[in-house]
């Protein structure tokens, strides 16, 4: 029905002086999502955590690592010093100032977000968009090798790639979140080119002569970046949980005075009954920045469904 | 006039694969089972059928999009069954397609101008030209303002879509045009535009047309000579007018009386001759004449087993039916057709 | 009294972040038991929105529907959806035109077509079998018996759609409503269901409100012929008073351009642009940047509908002449 419609709703936006001109489709959706609540929340919470992270240094009173003497002292096995002048949460059960930590901890959150989510993308693009653009017995040998992947439940492939590496670091959490999302990179982009493969505009520029190579990278790979982008922030949002994950089972750095979100959710446990903040700030703070990825991811899916072109 | 096409035999079989671990062929599925068909330079050959007739896949196999399973193609003196690689891909320029559904078949990430500028710069068009007026007058024969380049295909009409697809076929300055169903994704409204824009430029640029459509009238208006087919094979062909007033095959017979006329006088007196039954599998078709299991002028001998040729009744006019004299001197009448397949329309208030 | 009367049904759909949009537009015409009344008009016309909001299967939300619909002088609109729902396949059948998508994937067509007779019917499963087979048999399906037991991607598209006619007639409905239903058909077939249609009306006094889009279905099936622009009805007379002398430009230009099957064929006369370019109907007619017979009136004023049984018009410089 709202096929039926688009007709006169151009119409409508023709005599009301939209200048609908030379509008791709990306920016298209990028004007759809700017109209939509959902996007725009995912948005300014990404964007709020995006400028903490890169100003926390600035922003954060203290450093992460340093132990407050004043809040050593009243450091005790039932007892971690709340609020005071100086330190706007309190401190953690080593004596660390636990505001300075939480912000600081953002650029550790971002950064192995980041380098997960890039390095799954990276390669899964490259084993998926081989396959869609060769198809025949390669994409069956490299999806077979997916499936493999796949077979694992993701937080248990994950938590054993991080315990082949001896010595626990953040590029174990990186390289064992982002093994993770390569199969799902993979399939995604590998389905989404083979559809386009049968897709009449690439037969029309086979009709035409277009050489392979270029219907691939000018036709089937920019048409199949749209899912691969959402799937990108939501991607993100899953690697803040699963980082988090393992550091809190312990497969990450184990350094204590490091900050990171899962790390100090984990060390936090142990206080819970003496003080529930140290786990409910990180805690909170996890869920807030992945939500706002969610969103984000999202409600680009919907503003990039062409059916919901309007 | 000399061919600028003929088609001698054409075979496009696409295996059926079933199979747990290796894919095994269990059959095919004859979509074009023996086609013989040649189009004069210049002129517009019409190749109407219903669904699955394979119409479609014979204009995708002329053009080297599905690969034929056997047969000849030549086209202008070049045996394009035996072209590979680069060759075939400089051949492309000069035969090009329209689609039916214009918006798939434009790229929606692309503006006007790079999917019109894609096939001038692959085949070297640009060199020495100044490809802003190219652009330009390619957009005006095919009517559409010049403002149109930077648009992208999903801000345009449907009738405006379908006139960049005809344009991107148009700025490689091909000889022919096979135009796979080029109205009947439009409005009624807006088909005229475009079947009269593809008269004008077939005269403007002196182009040859192979227009595949199963809309009879459409067919019958834009085309010179038609070629119907039936099961994957050309049944009957003959000049349009010829074919429309004089039709000799069965199946012509009751596909041009089932073409609903918008005029009521003409069809309180029209009769139809109803087909029973559907289409048989392509992938299992019947014995001797594939039409024979529908066929309301079916014979007891020849029709089920052997498989008639096409064969020239009077000049120009190619009939493939056994009986076609017979039928059309009215001295074979119709009858119906297996009981089994009729069941009776009786209904009760 | 007729048995279905529309009267000034309106369409407006109100979407969240967008202007209101009427679809229909006080669309008025009744259906006579025995007669086939046809909607006619392009994509985007209101001629689907019209069938779905006589059936009451717009959405609630999103959708204001006003005017009024009568069958047998009950206001269907104001019934509550459960009374509407119990209406619905009894008095008021309705065949789709994608048969696939409107018959459920995962259920054979047999226990499809019981399921309506049980429930409206109140039928017990051994003689809705029995009925079910007959339908079949009615509707021309082959072999009913086996067919009860397929499911409907096994059956041919043909083979489909007689299966929702049947489910459709399944209880007898008095108005039948079909939207497009040969359009997804190839033509022989489609000849096949339209002399399905026409027996149906004739044999059972079946009230035929057809949709669709090809004047040549129209011209052999309908008895009168609604036009649709823009969501109005533009003109609307009895089916050999239409084609005889098309009054609005709109029809004329719809018979103009399309080529004849039964005709030598000469340069088609297409109407300009797309439905796209049509002005909104509060001062002026929706019509007039294509129309080729404007006057300065089109654009200034909203027409009116004017005329009386054997045709009624909604434009201010009609046609005088025949199309061919």
């Amino acid at each position: 029905m709202t096929e039926m419609l688009t007709g006169r709703k151009e119409r409508i936006d023709r005599l009301a002086g939209d200048a609908s001109v030379g509008r791709s489709l990306w920016s298209e959706a990028f004007r759809r999502m700017r109209r939509s609540p959902v996007a725009i929340t995912g948005a300014v919470l990404v964007a709020a955590f995006l400028l903490l992270a890169a100003f926390a240094p600035l922003i954060a009173p203290h450093s992460a690592t340093e132990r407050f003497p004043q809040l050593l002292q009243d450091l005790r096995a039932d007892h971690i010093p709340g609020a005071q002048p100086g330190f706007p949460l309190g401190s953690d059960q080593l004596g660390h100032d636990l505001f300075s930590r939480l912000l600081l901890a953002s650029q550790q959150t971002l950064l192995v977000a980041v380098a997960a989510t890039v390095f799954g993308m990276a390669v899964g693009m490259l084993i998926g968009g081989t396959a869609g653009a060769l198809g025949g017995w390669v994409d069956n040998v490299l999806m077979r090798l997916v499936d493999v992947l796949l077979s694992f439940p993701s937080l248990l492939l994950a938590i054993s790639i991080a315990a082949l590496f001896s010595q626990g670091s953040q590029w174990t959490v990186i390289i064992a979140v982002s093994t993770v999302a390569v199969p799902v990179f993979a399939r995604l982009l590998r389905g989404s080119m083979l559809a386009q493969r049968h897709s009449e505009y690439v037969l029309a520029a086979r009709a035409t002569g277009v050489k392979p190579a270029a219907i691939v990278f000018r036709h089937m790979l920019p048409n199949s970046l749209g899912p691969v982008l959402v799937q990108a922030t939501l991607t993100l949002a899953i690697s803040i949980l699963e980082a988090a994950a393992l550091s809190y089972l312990g497969l990450g750095d184990p350094n204590p005075d490091r900050a990171e979100w899962g790390l100090m959710l984990a060390n936090a446990q142990r206080y819970f009954d003496v003080s529930p903040q140290l786990s409910f700030y990180p805690a909170i703070a996890i869920i807030v920045v992945a939500l706002g990825f969610t969103l984000l991811g999202e409600s680009m899916r919907e503003a990039l469904d062409p059916k919901n072109r309007r | 006039m000399t061919n600028l096409v003929e088609i001698e035999d054409l075979k496009v079989h696409f295996p059926i694969r079933r199979g747990l671990f290796v894919d095994r062929v269990v059959g095919h599925v004859y979509a074009v089972d023996g086609v013989d068909l040649s189009i004069r330079r210049g002129e517009t050959y019409g190749l109407v059928g219903e669904s699955g007739c394979g119409k479609s896949t014979l204009g995708r196999g002329l053009l080297r999009l599905t690969e034929p399973t056997g047969g000849r193609m030549v086209f202008d003196g070049t045996d394009l069954a035996t072209l590979k690689g680069e060759d075939l891909r400089r051949m492309r320029r000069r035969m090009q397609m329209v689609f039916q559904d214009p918006l798939s078949s434009l790229d929606p990430r692309q503006s006007v101008e790079s999917i019109l500028v894609e096939g001038i710069r692959v085949h070297g068009l640009d060199k020495g030209v100044d490809l802003g007026k190219t652009l330009r007058d390619l957009l005006t024969s095919v009517g559409l303002p010049h403002g149109s380049l930077r648009k992208y295909p999903h801000e345009f009409s449907g009738g405006q879509r379908q006139r960049i697809g005809i344009a991107r076929a148009l700025a490689v300055r091909p000889d022919l045009i096979v135009a796979d169903e080029p109205v009947s994704a439009l409005d009624v409204s807006v088909q005229a535009q475009v079947i009269n824009l593809l008269e004008d430029l077939q005269g403007e640029f002196g182009l040859t047309y192979l227009v595949i459509a199963h809309d009879l009238a459409v067919v019958r208006h834009i085309a010179d000579r038609v070629g119907v087919m039936y099961l994957g094979g050309i049944v009957e062909e003959a000049p349009a007018h010829e074919l429309y007033t004089d039709p000799l095959h069965p199946y012509t017979r009751a596909l041009l009386s089932a073409v609903p006329v918008p005029d009521p006088v003409v069809e309180d007196r029209r009769e139809r001759i109803l087909l029973t039954g559907d289409l048989p599998s392509p992938a299992a078709p019947p014995a001797g004449c594939r039409f024979h299991t529908r066929c309301p002028w079916k014979q007891a001998t020849r029709c089920d087993t052997e498989r008639p040729r096409l064969r020239a009744v009077e000049s120009g006019h190619k009939v493939a039916c056994h009986y076609a004299e017979q039928i059309r001197s009215g001295e074979l009448r119709p009858h119906s057709v297996e009981p089994e397949l009729v069941p009776e329309l009786v209904l009760d208030p | 009294m007729a048995l279905l009367d529309v009267t000034d049904l309106s369409v407006v759909f109100r979407r969240r972040g967008e202007e209101p949009f009427t679809a229909v537009d006080k669309v008025s015409f009744s259906v006579e038991p025995g007669q086939t009344v046809g909607l006619v008009g392009e994509s985007g016309c209101g001629k689907s929105v019209t069938s779905l909001a006589i059936m009451g299967l717009l959405p609630k939300r999103g959708n204001q529907v006003t005017g009024s619909v009568r069958y047998e002088g009950t206001e269907l609109l104001s019934l509550s959806p459960d009374q509407m729902r119990a209406r619905r396949g009894k008095d008021l059948g309705m065949v789709f035109q994608d048969p696939l998508s409107s018959l459920n994937p995962v259920i054979p067509i047999g226990i499809q077509v019981t399921e309506v007779l049980e429930k409206h019917r109140g039928m017990p499963r051994r003689k809705a079998m029995i009925e079910a087979e007959d339908l079949l048999n009615r509707v021309g399906i082959p072999d009913p018996r086996r067919r009860l037991t397929e499911y409907p991607h096994q059956l041919s598209g043909g083979m489909r759609q007689r299966a929702l006619i049947a489910i459709a007639l399944a209880c007898r409905p008095r108005v039948l409503i079909a939207d497009e239903p040969t359009t997804a058909l190839d033509v022989t077939i489609q000849a096949q269901i339209l002399a399905l249609l026409k027996e149906l009306v004739t044999d059972t006094g079946t009230a035929l409100i057809m949709i669709t889009h090809d004047l040549g279905v129209v011209a052999g099936l309908c008895d009168q012929v609604n036009v649709l622009y823009g969501g109005r009805v533009v003109e609307r007379a009895g089916r050999h008073e239409l084609f005889e002398l098309p009054r609005h430009p709109y029809t004329h230009g719809l018979l103009a351009s399309i080529p004849r099957l039964d005709l030598e064929g000469d340069r088609l006369v297409p109407i300009p642009g797309s439905v796209a370019d049509n002005i909104p109907w509060d001062g002026g007619c929706a019509f007039a940047p294509r129309c080729a017979n404007q006057i300065a009136d089109c654009t200034a004023r909203t027409p009116e509908l004017t005329g009386d049984q054997q045709r009624l018009l909604l434009c201010h410089n009609p046609m005088e002449v025949a199309v061919r």
